[in-house]
């Protein structure tokens, strides 16, 4: 079994996997040092207050309290790499700054009042509560016990252990103390290693730059707009699958009865309406396959991008050139993409535009897919909000893509995107 | 009628509906259907056994639904060469008519949507027509890629008209047939497919009707 790859995991496991795992030693180091840190901090803010208020009267005291969040800014580095001993995650995704920050800089800063609340917050905070904590913990906790694990040899060595009125004298004694001691050592092992945790985290909190929680939510939601076109995606398929399997085959199989139906009658009326059921069947089956191929067309899905358009521009009423150089698959969700996209402009050109012919050409440079479709046609075609193109951009951006339309008026019309080959 | 002899025929189609649509029609013309089965496999077991004259099949079948009946085609093709086959699809995809043309084998091959089949006197007679030797492709196929214009491709020596007799060649037409949909006399239909088998510089040897209908598909 690895060991626990964090201090929550490592909480969550068994004695020995703690014990053997880096974490309880991780966390009386963070606590020591805590300790050690805040009776600094405390120091050092008892000084700058009290000399800051004496000399409040005479002014000079605004300038020595103005030290308080420089010296939360000095504290607020140190913690920022202390606490990574138990989250060692904490600020990996941070943008550090091209160079460390002078301490000219910092004066210069504090001189327009950047002064950072929760940065001043956790440094009075460690410097009157949580170095008291640490202390108290780390003595009943570790301290305690292990002072009674350790009293058969404290004994040998005729040093006497006493915990105010009991006192620990002869070896047997001591022995008897050392077995609750050992417990309690792995019960006080538990709670440093939670109390450490937690200040960790109160110190992440408090501490790491916004800009870094911020990055961290924003590739949170961007996978999450992805997973969300990709299900979206998915569902189609399953309908046109639904469709396809279902209606659009009844459908055939209703246009071969009828067929075969005409052989079978005499010349008469009644022909005439068995042609005519057929003629309904096959355009209904005809407008089916129109809906079927808005909504995932299976062309798509068995052959990819280039097989799709070659068959939306035969099928697009007027000369469709096209020109695509994309070789094997790309994900579903960016072959849909540029399929709907071709898919939409070849609409727009056909009942707007009055072209007489249209052209598309795509190509994979690098890690990107770039198609685009440019028709003669009169131009003056934009974007509208709720339209198609709308619709089909905010889908791109969901990619990290974008589409492009430019389409003066007399023409061209020039629809362009582009959108990664590998999904954010 | 010679040709209106009965076909030995074996029918691979995975949805039970059209199975039973296409033998109702293959059997009311007269053809006699060997086996009606519904995947990849089991056409190309019963092929072998009962040597049928013409094999009509879904390109779509199980397990995969992707191209697993064109596949069968084409290694009945090269298994048996005389073997006429006939393939139906859902839908226009250029990359199976290129798989399609380029498989081996000297019957003849057939490419028709599935929608054709309703209009069961022209279904029949393409099917008869593919027997017969003969390469048949779907309108609907072909005028997709008459709308392409691909420039600098070999065809690019063709006049307008002459493509345009090359695309009723392509669908299957005799010159009669082309006269009549052009509104030209036979023999000036006939002046155009010598001067395509001429410009394509078409072995004489060869079926240069065949070949010129070829070099026009693969184009697109």
């Amino acid at each position: 079994m690895s060991p626990p790859p964090d201090v929550w995991t490592a909480l969550r496991s068994w004695p020995w996997r703690l014990l053997a795992s880096g974490w309880p030693w991780r966390a009386l180091a963070y606590l020591v040092s805590g300790a050690a840190v805040g009776v600094v901090v405390a120091v050092a803010l008892f000084a700058l207050v009290g000399v800051g208020l004496l000399t409040l009267v005479i002014l000079v005291g605004v300038l020595v309290l103005a030290g308080v969040p420089l010296l939360a800014a000095l504290v607020a580095d140190v913690e920022r790499k202390r606490l990574r001993l138990i989250l060692p995650e904490a600020g990996r995704d941070a943008i550090e700054p091209p160079q460390p920050i002078a301490w000219g800089d910092r004066l210069r800063a504090l001189r327009r009042l950047r002064i950072s609340g929760p940065e001043v917050g956790y440094t009075v905070l460690l410097g009157t509560v949580l170095w008291l904590v640490d202390a108290v913990a780390l003595n009943l906790l570790i301290a305690l016990p292990g002072v009674l694990v350790l009293a058969p040899v404290l004994i040998r060595a005729d040093a006497p252990v006493a915990f105010g009125p009991w006192q620990i004298t002869t070896p047997t004694e001591a022995w008897i103390a050392a077995v609750p001691g050992l417990v309690l050592l792995v019960v006080g092992l538990y709670a440093t290693t939670l109390l450490a945790a937690a200040q960790a985290s109160l110190a992440r909190l408090l501490l790491e730059p916004a800009q870094t929680r911020l990055t961290a939510a924003v590739a949170d939601l961007r996978r999450s707009r992805v997973d969300l076109v990709d299900a979206f995606e998915t569902e189609r398929r399953r309908i046109e699958r639904d469709l396809h399997d279902g209606a659009q085959q009844r459908l055939v199989a209703l246009t071969l009865t009828l067929g075969l139906a005409e052989l079978e009658m005499p010349e008469g009326a009644g022909l005439d309406l068995v042609r005519q059921a057929h003629s309904q069947a096959e355009t209904a089956l005809a407008e089916l396959r129109a809906t079927v191929r808005g909504i995932h067309p299976r062309v798509l899905v068995d052959h990819g991008l280039t097989a799709a358009v070659h068959e939306l521009a035969d099928a697009a009423g007027l000369p469709v050139a096209v020109d695509l150089q994309v070789d094997g698959r790309l994900p579903p969700p960016v072959e849909a993409a540029a399929y709907f996209v071709v898919a939409e402009a070849l609409t727009n050109t056909v009942r707007h535009a009055g072209a007489t012919s249209a052209r598309i050409q795509g190509r994979v440079s690098g890690d990107r897919l770039e198609v685009e479709i440019r028709d003669d046609g009169s131009g003056g075609a934009a974007m509208r909000p709720g339209g198609g193109l709308a619709g089909l951009a905010t889908r791109l951006a969901a990619l990290d893509g974008d589409l492009e339309v430019t389409s003066p008026p007399g023409g061209p019309t020039e629809v362009r995107m582009t959108c990664p080959t590998a999904l954010p | 009628m010679p040709d209106r002899a009965p076909l030995r025929i074996v029918l691979a189609e995975d949805s039970a509906l059209l199975r039973e649509g296409l033998l109702a029609i293959l059997e009311r013309a007269g053809h006699e259907v060997i086996a009606a089965v519904g995947d990849a496999d089991a056409l190309l077991a019963f092929t072998d056994h009962t040597r049928p004259d013409v094999v009509i099949t879904d390109i779509r079948m199980p397990p995969t639904h992707t191209d697993e009946g064109l596949r069968a085609a084409a290694e009945l093709r090269r298994r048996h060469r005389d073997l006429a086959v006939l393939v139906l699809s859902a839908y226009v995809a250029d990359a199976y008519l290129a798989e399609l043309l380029d498989t081996t084998g000297g019957g003849g091959i057939g490419y028709l949507l599935k929608d054709r089949v309703g209009h069961v006197r022209d279904f029949l007679d393409s099917l008869r027509r593919v027997a017969g030797g003969e390469t048949v492709v779907d309108p609907q196929v072909v005028r997709g890629l008459l709308d392409r214009h691909q420039p600098d491709g070999p065809l690019d020596v063709l006049s307008e008209r002459e493509r345009e007799v090359l695309g009723l060649m392509a669908e299957g037409r005799t010159n009669g047939s082309i006269a009549a949909a052009l509104f030209v006399t036979e023999a000036a239909v006939r002046k155009h497919v010598g001067n395509i088998f001429a410009k394509l510089r078409l072995d004489p040897a060869t079926d240069r009707r065949v070949s010129a209908v070829l070099a026009y598909l693969r184009e697109a």
